[in-house]
């Protein structure tokens, strides 16, 4: 809770600065303030608290998520500089519209009542609709932008419909209740089960199209070529480790039962196969980066699916565990990786494979650390995406997924593919005319990159700081 | 202890390198590389060979897995360690005579892979054993990547997918395995990966007859075997010389000492039942290697060939399952690392002088060098396996095993002896005897600190030709504890 408020407060006080014209002083005050709330939010370690009559839980599970969505967005402000330089006149509202949008992720890993998760889903998605579009001057961010918000409002409203079914037929908002009366069915119940199962399933529709899981992914490669660089960064990393969070709780708490799980078992596994085929089959015919990067985003919605489907009825455990694991490398993976073709894309003007050649040799430290965050995705060891894909396999094979886990493992070898074009590009190509400058890297950003590949490999090696903290 | 210190220092030593630029680093590479020898040959010093299991290490990796961070040693192990030891100074120092840039990443790479090398030969654990393979795996893809020839980045992207594929069938066997097993001894977890653990599973016969493949497509495509070894010439021949001597001279042993240890005692029912294909297997993939380095005119192809006839025989002993031919193949793959480095060696100062790899190019040899004449041909000698050589130790157990499993398999595996001396010797009198070319004109013998690099690997040749037991007694009680193992079930 401490960190809503200090967020939200600290959101309002920046835009202060933005009257002040004092861009050169947003970047540090943005990473204070960042740092500031991420120190707070622990503070609400071990304890359980609800907030507005139950709306909103802390717990360990909030505090974790939060912890990774802050942390992400911690490392991720560096990459922004490029605004800061370019004089952009409404720098200070783009950083609180940030701010704001990390609150909306906040009230998604904490909600404990739908009309939370639907403010959460809009908190969220209103802030990163407007920062889709922020290169003004860009066709391709325009529509990036009008694209992202079409089709997001279109499915918050099949998200919203769903809600209302499911209160048609409960009778409740809250998570808890929404379990107990589908439990213990109140007389009459039977004929309004279609009514739960449709909003149910509208439900999962309107998350799936949050996190980009396939069928409805389609928005996500192109709302992320045209998106500026940094808040595809954000989308994909922060969006998706809120949505995956939320997800969860509302299969853990509102659907856990067997007549329910009949339903949404099939539904999520189709899901789940259809993500990971797609994702991984759609990243190998990219020649753009960005495209690559954002089908990539899809297949380890895909890998996430897995461990939803594997869920095993409570926050704590293996499923939670392994999500929030894969949620953290994922997301300082991905970082590492958006960072690192931002400054090549706006150094060299090109966001296609060839554009990384010889990279290894101009600038050493962006080549190790895409080569690093490449690998981690692929689910190399060594690195933290490694102990992700295994815990999250391991939960599904306990709970006798084995046929999911080894179409899994086959799309991660297809992965394996993609993830190496980069690497190749840059270790393995020479330099040509575009590509034979170093490209300018700033303090802050080194310093990120830097913590970014030391989290991975430590992720890598030491797993169990983190793994089994839920 | 001692071996978590075998593991930590060459990593340590790596990661110091970075303060190092340019040729400023090779003393220091070296000097870390001669340490770590050290630390080994203490090892091996205060071995005792009658117990199993020495200088072991537990730490709690991951506890809510029940995965540990067990290592330790026995006789096989120590074996091995003891060539990754031995190895990677002498390969350091071949590299010392190239031109490159970044020297100092390459040598903290080759001393990075050290670790992982050491980590697959004493890992007591499943899970820990997979990190560390592909631990190994990262540095040398770099290595031959960054450094290696003109199609380096697909020959190296194909041995990359082809051993990451392998590895990841294994790590499914491995996840599999783990989930039948009990309780960690802490009870953290409902499971455990411990080797022990792995070895008192009670499995039916028909799963290990699948989880055999699973966890033997690692260990194939690493040794090779026919027919996942198509990977293997491209990379030898396309990667620096130093990456190539890691690849053939320890590399391949990952795959030999993980069918020993992770294979045949976890599923034996499964061994039993593919036996005799995998012999097949091994006896095609030693006549095909056999045959096609006749036809070689590149001399790092023809012995790029020829490892892979000789990998045939050691895993044709190995699934023999006799205490002869496991042991053969123990001795074996010490004196193949020492001989196909020293070959490699041989081939890459050559091609330094003259430019070229072409064995038509070149002849004339022996009177402009016959310091180098003399190397080449001791060590051909031993790969040939002559008698006092390593070669003749190795072959003749393994031979003798895989007559005992079958006298047929053995007559034709016996092959390899003949057609080996025909590639090896036609080589030698093309590129040694005969009258000069213009690209041998210039020719100059060996340097002193080429010979340095020499002379432990030609003492080793005899050493190991003429007293074998030294190494044999070591890794005598491993071997039957292993085949007590695939017999008790």
């Amino acid at each position: 809770m401490n960190s809503i408020i200090l967020l939200s407060v600290l959101g309002l006080g920046n835009l202060f600065l933005g009257f002040r014209r004092s861009n050169r002083l947003l970047l540090p005050v943005m990473m204070l303030i960042l740092g500031l709330v991420l120190t707070v939010n622990f503070i609400d370690w071990g304890t359980t608290e609800s907030y507005f009559n139950g709306m909103l839980t802390i717990d360990d599970f909030s505090v974790a998520f939060t912890g990774i969505v802050l942390l992400t967005a911690l490392v991720l402000i560096p990459f922004s500089q490029k605004y800061v330089l370019d004089g952009e006149t409404n720098l200070a509202e783009y950083y609180s519209l940030l701010l704001f949008s990390l609150v909306g992720a906040i009230m998604l890993v904490s909600y404990n009542h739908l009309l939370m998760l639907f403010l959460g889903i809009e908190t969220l998605s209103i802030a990163m609709y407007v920062l889709a579009g922020s290169d003004k001057r860009n066709l391709r961010s325009n529509e990036a932008a009008l694209k992202y918000f079409l089709m997001g409002a279109f499915f918050t409203g099949i998200l919203l419909f769903g809600v209302a079914l499911v209160y048609g037929a409960t009778g409740t908002f809250v998570l808890s209740n929404i379990s107990f009366a589908v439990q213990n069915p109140a007389p009459g119940f039977e004929s309004l089960k279609p009514m739960l199962y449709i909003g149910m399933l509208l439900m999962f529709i309107g998350m799936g199209f949050k996190v980009s899981a396939a069928p409805f992914h389609f928005w996500t490669p192109d709302v992320y070529e045209g998106t500026p660089t940094f808040f595809a960064a954000f989308m994909s990393t922060i969006v998706k480790t809120a949505g995956f969070a939320a997800f969860l709780k509302l299969l853990v708490q509102a659907f856990p039962a067997a007549n329910a799980q009949g339903i949404w078992l099939p539904t999520l596994t189709a899901m789940c196969v259809l993500t990971l085929l797609i994702g991984n089959v759609g990243a190998v015919a990219q020649t753009s980066i960005k495209r690559m990067l954002a089908y990539s985003s899809v297949s380890h919605a895909g890998y996430l699916l897995i461990a939803l489907v594997a869920f095993n009825g409570q926050l704590v455990g293996a499923s939670a565990n392994g999500i929030l694991f894969y949620s953290l490398a994922y997301s300082v993976a991905t970082v590492a990786a958006f960072g690192v073709v931002k400054l090549v894309a706006d150094a060299r003007q090109r966001e296609d494979y060839n554009g990384l050649n010889g990279l290894a040799k101009t600038n050493p430290l962006l080549a190790f650390s895409l080569t690093v965050s490449m690998l981690s995705l692929a689910g190399i060891p060594l690195t933290g995406g490694f102990f992700g894909k295994f815990f999250v396999f391991s939960a599904a094979v306990e709970n006798g997924y084995i046929g999911l886990v080894v179409f899994a493992v086959v799309m991660s070898m297809v992965s394996i593919y993609y993830y190496l074009r980069p690497i190749i590009a840059m270790y393995m190509r020479d330099t040509d005319v575009t590509t034979s400058e170093a490209v300018p890297v700033t303090t802050f950003q080194a310093g990120a990159l830097l913590l970014l590949a030391a989290l991975t490999v430590l992720l890598g090696v030491l797993p169990g700081l983190v793994a089994g903290v839920l | 202890m001692l071996t978590v210190l075998l593991l930590l220092w060459p990593v340590a030593a790596a990661l110091l390198l970075h303060f190092f630029k340019g040729r400023a680093a090779r003393v220091p590479a070296l000097g870390a590389a001669l340490v770590e020898f050290a630390l080994a040959a203490y090892a091996a010093l205060t071995f005792n060979a009658n117990n199993s299991g020495q200088f072991s290490y537990n730490l709690n990796w991951i506890p809510s897995a029940g995965i540990q961070f067990a290592v330790g040693m026995d006789g096989l192990s120590l074996l091995l360690v003891l060539l990754t030891a031995v190895l990677v100074p002498v390969i350091l120092l071949s590299a010392f005579r190239r031109n490159f840039e970044n020297e100092s990443v390459f040598y903290a790479l080759v001393l990075f892979m050290q670790t992982g090398l050491v980590g697959v030969f004493t890992a007591q654990d499943a899970f820990l054993f997979y990190f560390m393979w592909e631990v190994a795996l990262i540095p040398i893809y770099f290595l031959a990547g960054v450094w290696g020839g003109v199609n380096r980045a697909r020959v190296t992207f194909k041995f990359f997918l082809y051993t990451i594929i392998g590895s990841l069938f294994m790590l499914a066997g491995f996840v599999y395995l783990y989930f039948q097993t009990g309780p960690s001894a802490d009870g953290l977890s409902a499971h455990n990966s411990a080797l022990a653990s792995f070895y008192n599973l009670n499995l039916t016969a028909a799963t290990q007859m699948w989880l055999f493949w699973l966890i033997f497509a690692a260990f194939a495509v690493k040794m090779p075997i026919f027919p996942f070894h198509t990977w293997q010439p491209d990379t030898y021949t396309e990667a620096p010389a130093p990456a190539t001597m890691l690849l053939s001279g320890i590399m391949l042993k990952m795959g030999i000492y993980g069918c020993m240890r992770w294979l045949l005692p976890v599923v034996p029912m499964g061994v039993d039942y593919w036996q005799n294909l995998v012999l097949i297997l091994a006896i095609i993939g030693i006549i095909y290697g056999a045959i096609i380095a006749i036809r070689q005119q590149d001399v790092k192809r023809l012995i790029a060939y020829s490892s892979l006839s000789h990998v045939g025989l050691m895993i044709a002993g190995v699934f023999s399952l006799t205490p002869m031919g496991m042991q053969g193949a123990s001795i074996q793959m010490l004196a193949h690392g020492v001989n196909v480095v020293g070959m490699f060696f041989i081939a890459d100062a050559i091609e330094r002088r003259t430019g070229t790899r072409n064995i038509a190019d070149l002849g004339g040899l022996t009177r402009k060098a016959p310091v180098l004449t003399v190397c080449f041909l001791v060590l051909l000698l031993g790969t040939v396996a002559l008698p006092l050589t390593n070669g003749f130790v190795g072959e003749f157990l393994l031979l003798g095993g895989v007559y005992q499993f079958n006298h047929w398999m053995g007559a034709v595996a016996g092959v390899t002896i003949i057609l080996g001396a025909v590639y090896l010797l036609r080589m030698f009198q093309r590129v040694m005897l005969g009258p000069d070319s213009s690209f041998t004109e210039t020719f100059t013998d060996l340097t002193g600190s080429e010979l340095a690099l020499l002379v432990p690997l030609i003492v080793l040749v005899f050493w190991i030709g003429l007293f074998p037991n030294t190494f044999l007694h070591l890794s005598e009680g491993s071997v039957m504890n292993i085949l007590n193992e695939v017999v008790k079930r």
